[in-house]
């Protein structure tokens, strides 16, 4: 047990003393994931509510394809920007592996279908009537959708959140495309989680369980606040 | 209600179940007998106890396949061990021997395997083969040091043209060699130019080749990846670069015995002559390593 209280108390030192390699990891893990969650979320939601809510020929097909989604092995999606931006691949020219945008890009690719397809789902449940009677009363398309949208507010949060997890939680994807590459003891494309299997290979278990900790403690902090959200919508709802 | 019919259009068919699952059932029976059957076809032929053997070593040798033929070489002679390789840098292999966490190291880092002996860590230590580290860069060779045959210099004039160079930083043997060659170069590296992936010889290898710099590289690993690198051997035969593998038992070790077979194993006639010598001549033109077991400390 003592190798574990040991490597918890230079963890807590490290996060503590400010060590810029550290936080500059810290900093890359959630920059990316952040990035990623918000352009999946302007593609995922969209495009998760409108096969919600239109039906055009081929939209069984689609919606099963969407679905996938949430299944996809993430390290499908790494090897294929990978191939992608490699410099073999038809996207080379532009030099874009082992850089926090490729991170950004396997990470759009994991985080995207997992919103959508969880937006599909909360958005498809609303109740009909809500949207019969906003058009009833006069609401244009687009005032519909967003009545609809703030209906199913409490899916979207989940799914979000679940996007967001995917994303900053990604090993394999992120290594093979970011590289996990630093200058002079400063980060430049490593990750929390990236940076931590490279540590426990060099058996700097210090650093790699500082890492385990901040991303246990950001999942917990991130879920605590989701889920007050959703009862404080849950809360008015009833008192409504 | 649109709900339902949302749901309904998820919700399988009968026929669609059916087939889902007797496609599953059919799955999960082929993995069980495919997995099955090895068992038994091993307990057939060894009615021996299996104990484990935890082989710490490089990821230079891993990398390079020689593990692919020698386990199964050793296993035909030893069936009673379960060898698990762990493939990490030299450093890391070496501390895994302190806690007693591997039972046989295979390392190729001489004054960090001085220390550890020098600290009483290993039984015994014996020299098994040695191969050499090659400087490989882009065929464009923007710092010029292609033919160089002094391996120092070849880092001087990369550190004086900043050209892009990878460490692994990883304090493995190959990154412990790296150092000395900085050193005898006088050279202190820092600057954008300089980079520390942290991760193993096959990762660092595609790294510098998809960005186009240098770095340095056991032959081994090189050759077995050459195929999807577009990297070129620019500077080869300094003796500074001569790569030299040891086999250390350990004094911690939960399995001792396997270790001290493993040693002698490795170390025997006939696995010097014919498997390590011969390792890679097949497939890569030349062996990757070249045994030398007795001949050196």
């Amino acid at each position: 047990m003592s190798v574990f209280w040991d490597a918890i108390k230079q963890a807590v030192a490290l996060v503590v003393s400010g060590d810029s390699y550290v936080f500059g990891v810290m900093w890359m893990s959630l920059r990316v994931a952040g990035t990623a969650t918000l352009l999946g979320m302007v593609v995922g939601i969209p495009i998760g509510s409108w096969l919600a809510l239109r039906r055009f020929w081929g939209w069984g097909a689609a919606a099963t394809v969407l679905n996938v989604g949430l299944m996809l092995p993430p390290v499908v999606v790494g090897l294929f920007v990978f191939l992608l931006l490699s410099r073999q691949g038809p996207l080379g020219s532009l030099s874009l592996l082992y850089s926090p945008t490729a991170m950004i890009i396997a990470e759009f690719f994991i985080t995207a279908p997992v919103i959508a397809a969880i937006t599909m789902g909360g958005v498809g449940s609303v109740p009909k009537e809500v949207r019969l009677q906003a058009m009833g009363l006069g609401a244009s398309r687009w005032q519909t959708t967003w009545l609809v949208l703030r209906e199913a507010r409490v899916t979207l949060l989940s799914g979000i959140v679940a996007g967001f997890g995917a994303a900053i939680s990604e090993v394999g994807a992120v290594r093979m495309v970011g590289g996990n590459l630093s200058v002079n003891g400063h980060n430049m494309t490593g990750t929390m989680t990236t940076a931590t299997m490279a540590l426990v290979t060099q058996g700097n278990y210090a650093m790699a369980v500082a890492f385990g900790l901040i991303l246990l403690l950001l999942a917990f902090v991130i879920t605590f606040v989701l889920t007050r959200t959703q009862q404080g919508i849950r809360r008015r709802w009833l008192q409504s | 209600m649109r709900a339902t019919r949302v749901m309904k259009a998820f919700r399988p068919s009968r026929r669609t179940w059916l087939v889902a699952m007797l496609v599953l059932a059919l799955a999960l029976t082929v993995t069980a007998a495919a997995s099955g059957c090895g068992g038994t076809e091993e307990t057939a032929t060894t009615s021996v106890v299996q104990s484990d053997l935890v082989l710490a070593s490089t990821t230079s040798t891993q990398d390079s396949g020689l593990f692919d033929t020698l386990i199964p070489a050793f296993n035909a002679v030893y069936p009673q061990y379960t060898v698990k390789v762990v493939a990490v840098g030299s450093g890391e292999a070496l501390k895994l021997g302190e806690t007693g966490d591997a039972d046989v190291l295979l390392v190729h880092s001489p004054a960090a395997e001085k220390i550890f002996m020098d600290n009483g860590f290993g039984l015994e230590r014996k020299a098994v083969m040695y191969n050499d580290f090659i400087i490989v860069g882009p065929a464009a060779d923007p710092a010029k040091i292609k033919g160089m045959t002094v391996a120092a210099d070849a880092f001087a004039a990369i550190a004086k043209a900043e050209a892009t160079f990878f460490s692994r930083g990883d304090d493995s043997g190959t990154n412990a060699k790296e150092k000395t060659i900085w050193k005898a170069a006088n050279v202190t590296p820092s600057g954008a130019w300089y980079q520390t992936t942290g991760q193993g010889m096959g990762e660092t290898l595609t790294i510098t080749d998809q960005k186009g710099g240098y770095t340095l590289a056991d032959r081994a690993t090189y050759l077995s990846k050459k195929a999807s690198l577009q990297l070129e051997i620019l500077v080869e035969g300094d003796k500074a670069l001569y790569n030299q593998y040891h086999v250390i038992t350990v004094k911690a070790a939960k399995n001792g015995q396997g270790g001290i077979d493993f040693m002698n194993w490795i170390a025997s006639d006939s696995v010097q002559k014919d498997l390590i010598a011969t390792f890679g001549a097949d497939k890569f033109g030349q062996p990757l390593f070249v045994p030398n077991a007795g001949q050196v400390e």
